[in-house]
């Protein structure tokens, strides 16, 4: 790092301290980007649980009138987009930046100022998508947004340009954290973390990035060919120039349904997390966790056409997609077997977590089975397009994806805020939205088994549609009760936490490296290196067996932790440049749909920011740390400060097309 | 510093390799994709040229073997660039990148110049599905290789501020990897594209 120390340009200084709302946009620490990425995630679930329970007041009686058929298609467009890319994406990404570095025992992940730079071009991206609804287009071609459906014909407003440049920015996050944490993972655990003992969580992480960094490029083509459609009238998606029209629906899927097991691996992380702790056993057949996650990873690939069936792509192709989509139930099923094997002789405590831990392998399971259903070519073509569809996905993605990040919230979050939840609301909360979420996605399996078509803004009386829509649109509020309850507990338990004791080190008697640090996590994270011997490596240095081989305590928590008091551990300093670059993509998103006036601005902050990046010095020398060199070996890692024109120009690559 | 150092060389990082060079690697996967899903879209749109001009009677093949063949020199100079930096050849570094540079242009000249042509003969971005992707296709390499410009002059710049030195030759190996990497993708672009047969009207 001796390179920058030469200070090229004088007014390129970092930012100074780490307090107050300034800390928050300058801040490159891993664990205050994930919890940015908690807190926009859920905003974000507002306004698209918001825009669910408007869906539901639309058809809780036959012909609705609350939305009218233009709204309507607009809010379940977005309320899918919103869902996907900017609830169920980053609030795994909230876990995976928080909690990846301390899994493997890192400082921080391997590039810190492109971790901030991946949240803030995300909030910039949501944003961006979100402004739509002022500019009062908001897209209405649902979020697979077919082609041609969604070009200038039928499509005429700004809506889906929204869409198109919304998701491209929000894409770039994406990549660069896939990249970044694939670094982290391969280059920084802690000696004697070899792969194989890693937690499941971290695993699942990492097949997530994979996918990420495969699946996004997919969707950056099919959004780029679209925008090219509708901005520069090429013809990618125009059947009157002899173009394909299965052409979108083949590259979106390709992405898609890669993009389904992004959505639940991370859950399947994090319950494999919480059922050994809860069950006091170890995780059942590790290996086969650890493999069954990567071969979802691989036959992820190998099965988008069955989103296609009724779309005319041949019987060859049907009969070869719903055999591979039979064959991706079997890692699935070896998942779900060994959870409950985990759990199978346990001594099993029903704390918030495990309850909810509990609800993805049951509801994962129904999804899961009702999936299977789906590669029964002749039955889905039966189920397309229906009710059945939307209640599977609901299935997995609210049932599997959503239910296990509030697992991970109850269990992780005296690691984040030093306090717990509250037990007693956290169980109002599960209850609610266990119930709610059977009540309104169940009775559609019904619904659509009866032939009611989803996208369709209203039905008429006289179908024998009435019960269920309206059960349904009641247990949709009964989520929102329960929604409500966990906003209620996160305020309660913080008020509650100022008078009460601190939680202690070791709250839930856990087993990974994480819980080595105190709670909260202190800035540094550890004070020394771990030298990891087994999996579950925390669990280890608590137990040992007794001379019959029984299973005995052999420490407490407090002989075992560190108490996070290193002082000299040098940090990565903050930097302006990271939101400065994103805040510059959505000037350029308006320029590319109004005026390419716009682009002027917007790549002149990307531009400045690029070059305040690569010319900012590697350190402050006045920060709060400083240079404090001991012997912790991967300290140094941590800073990506080495401030080449290569690795800026790597990550302009992504969006220069765009400006 | 020492320690700081051995980091950027990947010793003590869990795959031997430095995390930017890592990074590099991992961003070069992806963009595998982006070409590849570009290519498939060309490949499908090859044939379906409408009215307008076809693949098969447009190209002229000759031309673009020799900017295919300048592109893919610039890869032998960016290797001889890396190389003077390694035995410390502060000179020789910089004349090679610049050479790097200068042929990506020529290559990038090249393509303009194809582009107008075939813009004289009729075929525009929006005459038919072809040109559309081929233009794309193209187009996006060409962005590509541009970037790649950038990122030789910006080490370029670097070394006349003296911050370019033996001891960070890795930095010229990273923008290699990447030179290198558009370089390939250029041969399968040039492969499906031109050597391939097209369909004529």
């Amino acid at each position: 790092m001796s390179e920058t120390t030469a200070s090229p340009i004088g007014v390129y200084t970092r930012p100074k301290g780490n307090t107050g709302w300034r800390d928050w946009i300058t801040t490159v620490d891993h664990k205050k980007i994930g919890i940015l990425y908690g807190a926009t995630a859920m905003l974000f679930f507002l306004i698209g649980g918001l825009e669910a329970l408007l869906i539901r007041l639309q058809l809780a009686t036959p012909d609705g009138t609350v939305l009218g058929a233009d709204t309507y298609n607009r809010v379940y467009t977005m309320h899918g987009v919103t869902m996907v890319f900017m609830v169920i994406m980053p609030l795994a990404a909230a876990f995976a930046n928080y909690l990846l570095p301390l899994q493997i025992g890192a400082r921080d992940v391997a590039f810190p100022r492109l971790n901030a730079l991946s949240y803030w071009v995300f909030l910039f991206g949501g944003l961006f998508l979100n402004m739509a609804w002022v500019f009062g287009d908001a897209p209405d071609g649902g979020w697979f947004a077919y082609a041609p459906n969604t070009g200038t014909i039928f499509s005429p407003g700004k809506g889906m340009d929204f869409y198109a440049l919304g998701l491209q920015i929000m894409g770039i996050a994406s990549l660069v954290s896939a990249m970044n944490l694939i670094v982290t993972v391969l280059n920084m655990r802690a000696p004697g973390m070899t792969l194989f003992k890693m937690p499941v969580f971290t695993w699942m992480i990492l097949v997530v990035q994979f996918l990420l960094l495969f699946a996004v490029p997919v969707i950056t083509v099919a959004l780029f060919l679209l925008m090219f459609d509708r901005n520069f009238g090429a013809n990618f998606f125009n059947p009157e120039m002899g173009a394909d029209p299965l052409l979108w629906q083949h590259l979106f899927w390709i992405f898609g349904h890669p993009e389904v097991y992004i959505l639940i691996l991370p859950s399947f992380g994090i319950i494999s997390e919480v059922i050994p702790t809860f069950s006091r056993k170890p995780i059942f057949g590790y290996p086969f966790m650890v493999f069954s996650g990567i071969a979802i990873g691989f036959m992820g690939w190998g099965v988008w056409a069955h989103h296609m069936f009724v779309s005319g792509i041949g019987p060859i192709s049907v009969a070869a997609f719903s055999v591979s989509t039979m064959f991706i139930a079997v890692p699935t099923g070896v998942k779900i077997l060994n959870w409950l094997a985990t759990m199978w002789g346990g001594k099993i405590r029903f704390n918030t977590p495990m309850l909810f831990a509990s609800g993805v392998v049951s509801m994962f399971t129904i999804g899961g089975l009702s999936g299977v259903t789906h590669s029964l070519a002749p039955a889905d073509t039966q189920q397309t397009d229906t009710y059945y569809i939307v209640a599977h996905f609901h299935y997995v993605i609210f049932g599997g994806a959503l239910l296990g990040i509030f697992a991970g919230f109850y269990f992780w979050w005296p690691k984040a805020f030093g306090h717990l939840l509250n037990e007693k609301l956290g169980k109002w909360n599960f209850w609610l939205m266990i119930v709610g979420f059977n009540m309104t996605f169940g009775p559609m399996h019904i619904l659509g088994l009866q032939g009611m078509s989803r996208r369709i803004d209203t039905y008429s009386p006289g179908f024998g549609f009435e019960f269920w829509n309206m059960f349904a649109t009641i247990g949709a509020f009964i989520i929102g009760l329960g929604v409500l309850a966990f906003l209620l507990n996160v305020w309660v338990s913080a008020r509650a936490a100022k008078h009460a004791p601190p939680v202690g080190l070791d709250p839930w008697d856990a087993r990974s490296l994480e819980w080595f640090t105190p709670n909260p996590t202190p800035v540094h994270n550890f004070d020394d290196d771990i030298q990891v011997e087994a999996l579950d490596e925390f669990w280890h240095r608590k137990y040992g067996q007794d001379e019959d081989g029984r299973v005995v305590r052999v420490a407490t928590a407090e002989e075992v932790c560190q108490d996070g008091s290193a002082t000299d551990t040098h940090l990565p300093s903050p930097s302006y440049w990271p939101i400065v670059l994103a805040a510059g993509l959505p000037f350029i998103g308006f320029g590319l749909m109004y005026s390419l006036w716009f682009c002027v601005p917007g790549g002149a902050l990307v531009l400045m920011a690029i070059y305040g990046w690569v010319f900012e010095p590697t350190d402050d020398p006045d920060g709060p740390h400083g240079h404090g060199h001991d012997d912790h070996g991967h300290d140094d890692q941590g800073p990506d400060d080495h401030g080449d024109a290569g690795e800026a120009a790597a990550e302009t690559a992504e969006e220069a097309p765009v400006g | 510093m020492a320690d700081a150092a051995a980091v950027s060389h990947g010793h003590g990082t869990g795959t031997g390799l430095s995390n930017n060079k890592l990074l590099m690697w991992t961003f070069l996967g992806s963009e595998c994709l982006l070409f590849g899903g570009l290519i498939s879209t060309y490949l499908i749109y090859r044939g379906r040229f409408g009215d307008g001009p076809a693949p098969g009677d447009i190209f002229d093949i000759p031309f673009t073997s020799v900017s295919s063949f300048v592109l893919l020199m610039s890869s032998l100079t960016m290797v001889l660039a890396l190389s003077a930096l390694q035995r410390g050849d502060i000179r020789n570094n910089r004349i090679w990148l610049l050479t790097t540079a200068l042929l990506g242009s020529l290559f990038i000249g090249g393509q303009v110049y194809e582009f107008t042509t075939f813009l004289r003969e009729g075929l525009g971005y929006t005459t038919s599905p072809f040109s559309s992707a081929f233009f794309t296709l193209t187009g996006f390499h060409g962005v590509h290789v541009s970037l790649g410009i950038v990122m030789l002059m910006s080490l370029l710049i670097s070394s006349f501020r003296g911050t370019l030195t033996k001891e960070r030759s890795e930095t010229v190996e990273i923008v290699g990897l990447y030179w290198h990497f558009v370089d390939v993708v250029w041969i399968f672009i040039f492969t499906v594209i031109y050597l391939v047969p097209s369909p004529t009207s």
